[in-house]
């Protein structure tokens, strides 16, 4: 039984949710080896060969893999499949873009953002928002998965000592081109990874009083989040949402500022480990899943909060 | 040029569901059902493209139980032009739903299938790019943009840390994200030249494909829920709080 781990990378830097995947596919048991698909991303691999507990690194470096078109990365995972019993992704915008291709050429189910290993054939996995958690068992000879990265603490990034083994990279599928990206500019930690998050909602009010939690943030050494409401508004920008359809975040501490706490935000942050809720309004439902709440006005108790920090 | 858009019939996004005492699932008898949200994100970029002009017809689909009719008349009342029901008691799962939808595709011949990035209930994120795999089409999931020209998509996505753009040669697959539009409220003449439209049924049987499902689902429970937490009074109780019994600044 050997796992297969696609790598989530920009070409220069193995992500972190890389690391939380190899920790899943630990979990399963048996060897594991991760697949570095890229253009020049040799470092990826030799970081990726790095990180505790991986026996093995696939490097398939070509520029038709260079940006992640999923057609060329699906083409990529299937040409080394065979052998693998299990193939995960993390359950990145990437991960979440391949997974489901390699795993329909398999003719087999995929089973989505795992946070919990029983055996090796069965999976927990959040349904209905968080609401509910399934155990399903797959029959399937090979199990495709993604990983929720905040199921499963990652393996350390040093210590191992993996060969890199050079495969044949596949050849452009030309069905589709990368033409741009736009990356949001950010100094402060990443959301999915951060270990403080202070988010922000409908509350603020504006883009403007927004920055109210800068300071804030900066204090804490925080990435900055946001509900739907404030992104729909424009306060925010939409890769900073925390939700069912933003990001799943897990940190030590999450700060819910002027947020009133619908289902969806809560799918995206209630497994935070201590959650901190400034509202106005003391019957807003973030008040049921915070561990310290504050009634006030925002506007005032922020600044506060940051002096006495 | 066709375009079509499957629609899924899930509980309302509004219900907070509850899990059955004997863990089977979650209790969903007596419980709002609606259309997806992506799906009427959809219907909606459809029928824009359509008056736009990009789009000559727009054909609905359902796959699931009877009461998928519904949901199939209100992707009509937003503007879709017919409806096909794939009608079936069983239980469907993405790979399933994903080969019925190949077999309409075969028999339909769009140049663009629109489906939300995922559905509410399983929030599995598959369909869309299972289908692009069965059909060897491109695919574009996430979309937060989409336009229509000399046989081409260029769709904009929402990935982790921005934006991407991407061309796709036509016939593609596209999956909706939460910021591509805003659907429109269906009106009350809409609703009723809606029941006027064409709905077509057919079964799996029909369409050549087993749905059995591939997962097994042993048991459904409650996530584990929080320790009530308490309200503090003032920002210093707050500190001295997360700094002494949580620790965590």
């Amino acid at each position: 039984m050997t796992t297969l781990v696609i790598a989530e990378h920009d070409n220069a830097q193995l992500k972190g949710a890389t690391l939380n995947a190899v920790a899943a596919a630990a979990k399963i048991g048996g060897d594991v080896h991760v697949l570095v698909a890229g253009a020049n991303a040799r470092a990826v691999a030799e970081q990726a060969a790095a990180a505790a507990g991986v026996a093995k690194v696939l490097l398939a470096d070509a520029p038709q893999l260079a940006d992640g078109l999923a057609e060329n990365v699906a083409a990529q995972v299937l040409a080394v499949a065979s052998g693998y019993s299990h193939i995960l992704f993390p359950a990145t915008a990437s991960g979440k873009n391949v997974a489901p291709r390699v795993a329909a050429k398999l003719d087999v189910a995929q089973i989505s953002d795992i946070i919990g290993v029983e055996s090796a054939d069965t999976f927990q996995r959040p349904i209905y928002a968080g609401n509910a958690i399934a155990t399903v068992q797959s029959a399937d000879a090979v199990k495709v998965i993604t990983v929720r990265t905040t199921g499963f603490d990652a393996v350390a990034a040093q210590g191992g000592s993996a060969a890199v083994e050079e495969v044949a990279a596949v050849a452009d599928s030309g069905l589709s081109t990368f033409v741009g990206r736009e990356v949001a500019k950010s100094d402060r930690p990443e959301l999915a990874g951060a270990r403080v998050v202070v988010s922000g909602g409908r509350g603020l009010g504006s883009a403007e009083n927004f920055k109210i939690l800068d300071p804030l943030a900066d204090k804490l050494g925080a990435a900055l989040g946001a509900s739907r409401a404030a992104v729909d508004a424009g306060y925010a920008p939409n890769d900073w949402q925390v939700g069912q359809t933003g990001k799943i975040v897990a940190p030590q501490l999450y700060v819910a500022v002027g947020i009133s706490g619908a289902i969806q935000h809560l799918a995206g942050m209630k497994d935070s480990k201590v959650i901190v809720a400034i509202n106005k309004d003391p019957e807003a439902p973030i008040f049921g899943v915070a561990d310290y709440g504050l009634v006030g006005d925002l506007f005032q108790v922020v600044p506060e909060l940051t002096n006495a920090l | 040029m066709k375009v079509l858009v499957p629609v899924k019939r899930v509980v309302d996004y509004n219900v907070k569901v509850r899990v059955k005492s004997d863990q089977t699932g979650v209790d969903i008898a007596n419980v709002k059902m609606s259309m997806n949200p992506f799906d009427e994100i959809a219907v909606e970029e459809a029928t824009r493209l359509k008056e736009k002009g990009a789009v000559a017809e727009v054909v609905a689909v359902s796959c699931g139980v009877a009461q998928c009719q519904e949901t199939l008349r209100t992707a009509m009342a937003i503007g879709a032009d017919r409806g096909v029901l794939v009608q079936t008691d069983a239980e469907l799962q993405p790979l399933a739903v994903a080969k019925l939808l190949k077999a309409l595709v075969d028999k339909e011949q769009p140049q663009l299938v629109i489906l939300g990035k995922q559905a509410i209930d399983d929030d599995a994120n598959q369909t869309g790019q299972m289908l692009a795999a069965l059909l060897d089409w491109p695919q574009a999931t996430f979309a937060s943009k989409v336009e229509l020209a000399d046989g081409k998509a260029t769709v904009t996505r929402e990935v982790d840390g921005g934006l991407e753009t991407l061309t796709l040669k036509l016939p593609a697959i596209v999956t909706t994200d939460l910021r591509l539009n805003e659907p429109r409220y269906v009106t009350l003449p809409n609703i009723m030249k809606a029941k006027k439209k064409q709905l077509d049924t057919v079964t799996p049987e029909d369409l050549g494909v087993d749905p059995a499902p591939r997962l097994k689902t042993l048991k459904v429970s409650e996530p584990p829920a929080r320790k009530a937490g308490i309200k503090v009074a003032d920002v210093a109780a707050l500190v001295d709080k997360l700094k002494n019994e949580a620790k965590v600044v």
